[in-house]
């Protein structure tokens, strides 16, 4: 057993993954501990699924290293998937199956397996002892996945997309689980494009796209050390940003319809001005956000393509960071 | 040892819960030994007293081919596209007692399915001749031949592909394998290919093993045994877990 502090229990090191020409990976590097949840962020395509499928043992690098609890995926595959749990982001149980004989079947794979019956309480499937597989919920799969990934006790356990399609009740009891897994000093890799989700759960962010780090850290260090110095509000497009821009004693620019950007520290003095500006002109404000930014800002700055605006309202932006 | 009854009491539940497959299985063969037992449409071979003697053979070397090679192939191709198998490969079960699970699960099938056969041959009248312990090798022979195809078309094929390709495999082997119509009724061309096909080969040896008067099956052991080899083997090579 490894200790918390002595060792990660997931390290990457210089990870290459190339498919024939296409390099889906480029020389990533990170780690992730025991008792803390480390979620990968990426768009699609950034090399999140590549990357995971190596430490899970199910390709080899190209080039670089992993080890997950010390162990190489591929050759210690045997020694290494006793202490792994893993959840797919869809499938992975026969269709005519329930939920009670796969918990049960999964159970016989491991030494010292959970209970069963007390996990599928846990997860709240103890009500669907006679439905099938392809009878259940997307929302049901999932949970009854999770409780797969956890039955034989891992010391780290590959969570991909763990919430993706499922109603908010279920995601609150999928996220207390995973929450309780850190307590328990479980490594837990989660992979998401769920932003806010991490915001909320993560201990540990790493942003990946084309294959490389752009950022990781804590979520409180990332929003913190983004880009910083300004005020940010919506309100009605085409204003006046030079009149404003006078009156306040700085730069406004309209960086997409309806949404302002004054490039100025976020002091309340510099809030006042602008609202009362907005004030004066009978102009309805939006939303204000001053100094912190929130996880979705650092991660759409860090991941915009050159040909997407910098910074459409959020609403939209969100759905394309999901596509 | 707990892993591999558990995976096979799970795959055998899982078969026998699936009704589709049941019929392929269980139904198809019996209808077809009552019906052309008691109908007498089909040729048989000149000097065979009763129709369920030529059949009886025929229908378990077609009760092999659907269990293991149409039911295994359809089962697994699906399995492998709901990524059942590769959910497997990050547990402790492992390949080795994976595919010790699916022949079990084949084996018992098979039991179960040609007990049915012989009761409901022997209740048609059938008198079985030669030398029958020998079909007892012949089954396993045919069962690794046609388990071989089964995995080997799960394996590189996508599972509407293996559903749609298995299900035309089992016809076209089932009407060239000997199995109810006789090679000596069929154009000389088809008997030729009939009798290198596993189907063929595996029917023609089960009536070498279960009719008096049937001709000795000497080729037909050697081209069961090269498919039971080289099929399992191609399986082996060419299976891709996703």
């Amino acid at each position: 057993m490894i200790s918390p502090e002595s060792q990660p229990a997931i390290e990457v090191t210089d990870l290459t993954i190339r498919y024939g020409d296409r390099v889906a990976v480029n020389g990533l590097s990170f780690s992730a501990m025991s008792g803390q949840i480390t979620a990968l962020l990426g768009p699609n395509g950034a090399g999140k699924t590549s990357t995971v499928e190596t430490l899970e043992g199910y390709r080899r690098p190209t080039a670089g290293s992993v080890r997950v609890l010390g162990l190489d995926p591929v050759n210690d595959h045997r020694q290494l998937v006793a202490r792994i749990g893993v959840m797919l982001q869809s499938g992975g149980v026969a269709t005519g199956m329930r939920p009670a004989e796969a918990l049960h079947l999964f159970a016989s794979y491991y030494d010292n397996p959970l209970n069963p019956d007390e996990l599928l309480e846990l997860v709240g499937l103890a009500d669907h002892r006679s439905s099938t597989w392809r009878s259940m919920s997307g929302g049901e799969q999932q949970r009854l996945s999770l409780a797969l990934a956890l039955i034989g006790r891992p010391d780290v356990a590959f969570l991909d997309e763990p919430t993706a399609g499922i109603d908010p009740a279920g995601r609150q009891l999928i996220r207390r689980v995973i929450a309780d897994l850190r307590d328990r000093g479980v490594a837990v890799l989660l992979t998401t494009h769920d932003l806010e989700e991490a915001e909320k759960l993560a201990d540990h962010v790493v942003i990946i796209d084309h294959g490389v780090v752009l950022a990781d850290g804590t979520p409180t260090e990332l929003m913190r050390t983004s880009q910083g110095d300004d005020v940010r509000f919506g309100a009605p497009s085409g204003l006046d940003v030079s009149s404003l821009g006078e009156r306040i004693g700085a730069v406004v620019t309209e960086a997409s319809p309806g949404e302002y950007v004054v490039s100025s520290a976020a002091t309340p003095t510099m809030v006042a001005a602008i609202t009362a500006w907005l004030a004066e002109m009978d102009l309805p404000l939006a939303d204000l956000r001053a100094g912190r930014q929130r996880l979705e800002d650092v991660f759409l700055r860090l991941t915009a393509d050159a040909a997407e605006p910098a910074a459409e309202p959020a609403t939209t932006r969100r759905r394309r960071s999901r596509r | 040892m707990k892993a591999l009854l558990a995976q096979t009491r799970s795959e055998l539940t899982l078969s026998l819960r699936n009704g589709e497959q049941l019929l392929v299985n269980v139904a198809i063969p019996l209808l077809l030994l009552v019906f052309f037992s008691a109908v007498e449409v089909l040729p048989i071979p000149t000097g065979v007293e009763k129709r369920v003697d030529f059949l009886a053979p025929g229908i378990i070397a077609l009760a092999v081919m659907s269990n293991a090679m149409v039911a295994l192939a359809i089962g697994t191709g699906f399995e492998r596209h709901y990524k059942v198998l590769k959910r497997l490969g990050s547990t402790p079960l492992g390949r080795g007692r994976w595919v010790l699970a699916k022949i079990g699960m084949v084996k018992i099938l098979l039991i179960l399915q040609i007990a049915l056969i012989v009761i409901a041959a022997f209740l048609l009248g059938w008198n079985p001749g030669g030398t029958p312990l020998l079909a007892i090798p012949a089954v396993v022979l045919g069962a690794f031949a046609f388990g071989g195809i089964g995995l080997l078309m799960a394996g590189t094929l996508r599972g509407t592909v293996t559903l749609a390709l298995a299900n035309g495999l089992y016809l076209l082997l089932l009407l060239l394998g000997g199995m109810i119509i006789p090679f000596s009724e069929m154009p000389g061309f088809f008997g030729t290919i009939g009798k290198v096909l596993p189907s063929g080969a595996l029917s023609e040896v089960l009536q070498s093993c279960l009719r008096t008067g049937a001709e000795p099956a000497g080729s037909a052991w050697v081209v069961l045994g090269v498919w039971a080899v080289l099929a399992p083997l191609a399986a082996v090579k060419f299976f891709r877990w996703e």
